[in-house]
Formats: structure tokens, sequence, C-alpha cells
């Protein structure tokens, strides 16, 4: 089991260091500069910004000076933010972008596997074509359109929960839901899909002859194996979503990563780009491996350590 | 005998898009008391809709039943309601069905798996019902059962699987165990052990077997009676020996010469012409009367009537019939 950590490890950092590598190299082909925008800057001021973030010098020793600074968690200093450090960014941003994603994660997955058992044992009722579409909807109707609906509906013509900004309980309800949304939808189709297939399984069959009740039928036999296809897509969903997502903390004025993704990219803010991206591969792989430790324990045929298994 | 379960004129439909099919078209039979009784048939005669059927296991809809009784101990199982019919399943009346690999859920170790049976039926702790599990796990003849308790069903063979499915379905002493193709899906010497097994099974419990199974060699070897389906309906029962001995039903004639013989030197294997009849709209008659070698007018357009040639064994068929006896005499 150990070893199995430890090449874990390995690859997990050799897959870090490839995207590092590559964000680096492109970032760098695509023209232009911090410093070269539509304002024209004085050509000796520019050398000296230059010379300052040590732009000037070839590419593989900035390459190389970045990783060796990475090496000490150090992300470097934001170009367009001149006082700040991309580290002290990242960390005033992430808490924020994480609360809201964890809570929108703990309502999507809740809701969409509620919605997605219901529909698959009440197969092609009045509540299956319902709760699809709800689903299809959530899938459809992009979240900045539902953002200023629940905005317009839940703010401004029943003014129940503040219109924006991030400060008490209250101002998270409507981002929250707003974010939801979208992956609830996903989730509620995929488990629909997967329980109606194991639901025809023979073991389920079996569990019946038993005479086991549908209640005992669906949680003990159907719904663990119904959820490896939802532990897949749900690791990815909540890179994604734990990293803050632009849009949404954007219109409601919410001080998470999001902006810094956007902002970065286009100002040509070379580390920024650089720390944001390390640190949504980072927690992109973390959550895959998450999510294949989550294989193991829900079906022991998977086995993680090869070796006992030959 | 006593008789334990009793299956009155049967009738299960499925409503497909291609119009309803009648898979069950009035079955009845008896089971006594501590036997074996084999339904044998080819696929699609139903068989296994029947034995589905007694558990109330047809996916409803689109299979429905549509007439006739089964009686357990005097109840009748078809008006019964889920929650009654749950405290039989498993109880009472248990299955095992075809594939031991899909059976059995391969996310629970096989221990739970037969403990939630008991557990669900019998208000008896967890200790106890593992040790019912593994005095089950010893009948069936699986080694060191307490530790093979905790394994999932990947860990075993197909043969270990299927005494495992076993073991499941007898845990709670049923009176009556439905076996649905039990060994079909096994090679030919595990299958001998299984069928070995149920012998010694119902020579230990007194339990009451249904075996529904295509394999004419399976039949020989353990039921005392045997019920020979077509077309959704039982054209002949009888006795083993007199099932194999004195087949009069040309259709079971037809199946004993299709099954190949190493005893007789250059024995001629001789399949059954043609296809069953389509069952969405069965025919009037006989519907085996389209590949019969004894057709005459009569069978295509009324269903025979039920002679019955000893106590246990019956059998419709216009051959029977006294006029058709006279005819073939004087032919020959």
């Amino acid at each position: 089991m150990n070893t199995y950590f430890i090449k874990r490890f390995i690859a997990m950092i050799i897959t870090l260091w490839l995207i590092i590598t590559g964000t680096f190299f492109l970032m760098h082909s695509v023209p232009g500069s911090p410093f070269n925008e539509e304002r024209t800057t004085n050509e000796a001021i520019q050398k000296n910004l230059e010379a300052y973030y040590h732009l000037d010098e070839p590419l593989i020793v900035q390459y190389g000076n970045y990783l060796s600074a990475l090496l000490h968690l150090d992300l470097g200093p934001s170009i367009k933010k001149s006082s700040q450090t991309v580290n002290e960014m990242l960390g005033r941003g992430f808490p924020v972008s994480f609360e809201l994603g964890f809570y929108t994660l703990i309502l999507a997955v809740l809701s969409g596997m509620t919605l997605g058992i219901i529909a698959a044992l009440r197969h092609n009722g009045v509540v299956d074509y319902l709760s699809m579409s709800i689903a299809v909807l959530g899938i459809s109707i992009p979240n900045f359109v539902m953002a200023t609906f629940l905005i317009e509906q839940l703010a401004v013509n029943f003014p129940i929960f503040p219109v924006a900004t991030w400060s008490s309980p209250k101002h998270m309800v409507l981002p929250i839901l707003a974010l939801a949304t979208g992956p609830m939808a996903i989730i509620a189709r995929l488990t629909r899909s997967s329980m109606l297939e194991v639901l025809t399984q023979d073991y389920i069959r079996t569990a019946k002859a038993k005479g086991l009740s549908p209640v005992k039928i669906v949680f003990k036999h159907a719904l663990r194996n119904a959820l490896l296809p939802v532990v897949t897509v749900l690791g990815s969903l909540a890179a994604s979503i734990l990293t803050g997502t632009f849009v949404i903390e954007k219109i409601f004025a919410i001080p998470g990563m999001g902006k810094y993704f956007v902002d970065s990219i286009n100002n040509r803010d070379f580390p920024v780009i650089m720390g944001t991206t390390i640190f949504y591969s980072a927690i992109l792989i973390l959550m895959l491996f998450l999510v294949d430790l989550a294989y193991g324990v829900l079906d022991p045929r998977i086995k993680l350590h090869k070796k006992e298994a030959k | 005998m006593e008789k334990i379960l009793q299956v009155k004129d049967l009738r299960v439909s499925f409503s497909t898009y291609g119009g309803e099919v009648q898979a069950v078209r009035g079955v009845s039979f008896d089971l006594h008391k501590g036997e074996t009784l084999a339904i044998v048939g080819e696929s699609g005669c139903g068989k296994s809709v029947t034995s589905q059927s007694i558990m109330r296991l047809i996916p409803e809809p689109p299979g429905r039943i549509t007439g006739g009784e089964i009686l357990f101990n005097n109840i009748d199982l078809i008006k019964l309601k889920e929650p009654e019919l749950r405290k039989i399943r498993g109880a009472n009346i248990s299955m095992i069905f075809q594939d031991p690999m899909t059976a059995l859920n391969p996310t629970l170790t096989i221990g739970e798996q037969i403990m939630e049976g008991i557990m669900e039926h019998e208000k008896i702790s967890r200790a106890e019902a593992k040790k019912a599990a593994v005095e089950m796990l010893q009948l069936v003849g699986i080694p060191s059962p307490e530790a093979r308790l905790k394994q999932y069903p990947h860990q075993f063979s197909g043969g270990m699987r299927q005494r495992i499915v076993i073991a499941m379905a007898l845990v709670c002493s049923p009176d009556v165990l439905i076996a649905d193709e039990p060994t079909t899906a096994l090679d030919v010497t595990i299958q001998a052990q299984i069928l070995e097994l149920f012998r010694d099974i119902q020579k230990k419990t007194g339990v009451s077997i249904i075996l529904i199974t295509h394999d004419l060699g399976v039949v020989a070897q353990v039921a005392d009676r045997v019920a020979v389906m077509y077309a959704g309906k039982i054209v002949e029962i009888g006795s083993r020996r007199e099932i194999f001995y004195r087949p009069q039903h040309p259709y079971t004639i037809g199946l004993l010469q299709s099954v190949p013989r190493l005893d007789i030197e250059k024995a001629e294997l001789v399949p059954i012409p043609g296809t069953p009849p389509d069952l969405f709209s069965p025919p009037a008659g006989c519907a085996f009367a389209a590949r019969c070698k004894y057709l005459m007018d009569v069978c295509e357009r009324v269903y025979p009537v039920q002679s019955s040639l000893s106590n246990y064994h019956h059998v419709d068929c216009w051959l029977q019939d006294e006029r058709a006896k006279k005819l073939v005499s004087t032919l020959v």
C-alpha cells in the first residue's frame, strides 16, 4: 500500500512539473508582455522594469529561476499589483472561493443524487420526467443567467436576500444556488442513468428474492454500485468549483480566486498566470487522487496496490 | 403426499411494443413436500416466467399475472400485497438464479449477503445471524467458512459462488426452493457437484425443490417428477420414470431423441424441426401441431383434452384419444 502512495506521489509531481513547464513556455510564446499595453511607456522605463522582473534574461534562465523559487513555495510577486505577492493573492482569494465551492458542492451532490435516485425509482413516471426536465434546464441555463434571475427575484422583487457581497451566511445563499444548479443537474442525470442500469442487475433481483424492503435494496445494494460514475465526475467538478468561478464571483462581487485567473491572462501578469494554474492543477490532481481512493472504498474489486492482486 | 404448493391455471402476459405476449397460458401443477419437480422446456417456453411468478418477481409492468391461483399453505400468493409477499420471499420460498457470477452483489461481503436475509425475517442478533451463516456455508461445503464470510464474491470461483447463492437461499430454512437453471452457467464437473449438493440438502432439510432446466441430463439425476413445458403450457407431466421410459407427447419424445447418447452405438440425434409458435397470437389448437409428425386435423383446431395415464402421468395430446389410437392401429 505504501509503495502505491509513493509511486502515486511521484507521478503527481511529474504531472505537475509537465503542466508548469508547458504553461511557462506557452505563456511566453504568446505575443505581448505585462508592459506593452495601449499606453506607451518610455523605452528606458520599460527596460528598467523588465530588468527588475528579470524578463530581459533568456527564457531558459527565467524558467530555472521560477522553478527554484517554486521549490521554496514562492510563487513570486504580481507584476500588475506591485505591492502583492501571488502567494498573498491566493491566500486571500482561495478561502473565499473554497467556502463558496464547498457549500455549492454539498448542495449539488445531495440534491442531485436525491433527484437522480427518485427519478430512477419512478422510471418513466411523472416524477422522473419532472426531475429530468429540471436537470436539463439546470444544464442548459448558464449560471450567469441563473444568477441574475435569482438576484432579480429574491433580492430585488422580494428582498429576502442581499444582492451581492460576501459577509454573512445570508449573503451566501444566492451565489451558492446559482453555482449549484449546473453541477446538480449533471449529478442528477448521471445518478439516474447509473441507478437505472444497476437496478436491472441480477443481484438486485437476488436481493428482492430475499424479501428485502425497497429502501434496503436501493441504499444497500444499488446506490453503492451506482456511485462509481458519479464519483468519477465529482473529482474534476470539485476542483473547478472549489477554485472559484469567475462569472459568479464577479456578479456577486465575491473576493474569491476566480478573478485572478482571468485578470492575470488579460494583463500578461506572468507570475499570477503561473500561480493560479499551478494551484488549480494541484487541486485537480489531488481530487483525482481522492477519486481513485474512493473507487477502492466503493468497489472491493478495484485494488489500488497491484502487487497484492497478483 | 402433502401438497406444499399448488399452481392452478396460471396465466402471465407481458405487454410489449409489438403487442401482448402470452408467456404462460394456463399452467397447473402441484409440488409435494420434500420432492424435486423439474420443469423442462426450450428457451422461451415460459418456464422461468412460471417460476418467477411464484415468487411474484416478474417485473410488473410490463409483466402481468392475468389469471390463476398460486396456493402456498392455502394462501393465494397472487392476491397478496408487496409487504406480505416480502415476508414470504426468502423465508418460505427462496430462489436461486442461473448465473452465480452476477447474482451476488460485488460490493458486499458474502457474509453480509447471507446474513441480511435471515436478519430481515427473524428477530436475531448479528452474532446469531453470523453463526447461522457459518453453518450454512458448512452445509454447502465451503471450507473455513468463518474466514470466507469476510470475503467478496470476486474472490470465489463460479462453483463456489453457486454454493454461496444456495446457502443464501437456504439460510431461513424455506419450504420451497426454486432453482432457475442453477447449473447452466457452470462447467460439467462443477454441475455434478452442485446437483449432488441439492440431493444432499434435500435429504437434510426436507425442502421441496422446483428445478427449472433445459438439460435433461440434470433432470435424470435429481428430479422425482418432471413437467415438460411448451409454448406456455405444460404438455406432459409425470414421474421421472414415466417421462423418460414412457413419454407420450410427441414433444417429449422429440426432446429425448435430441439428447446425444453415449450408451447406444450409432444412436442417431434427431432434432425437432421448426421453431416454437409466436406467442403474440398463440394457435387455437395444440401449439406443437406445426412441428408434430403425428399431426391430425383436430390438433390445429382444438386444444387437446388432458389424458391421465396414471395418478401422476398426465399428457395433453390428441393421440391419447381412443379414436386416434384406433386409427393408428389400423394404419400399422
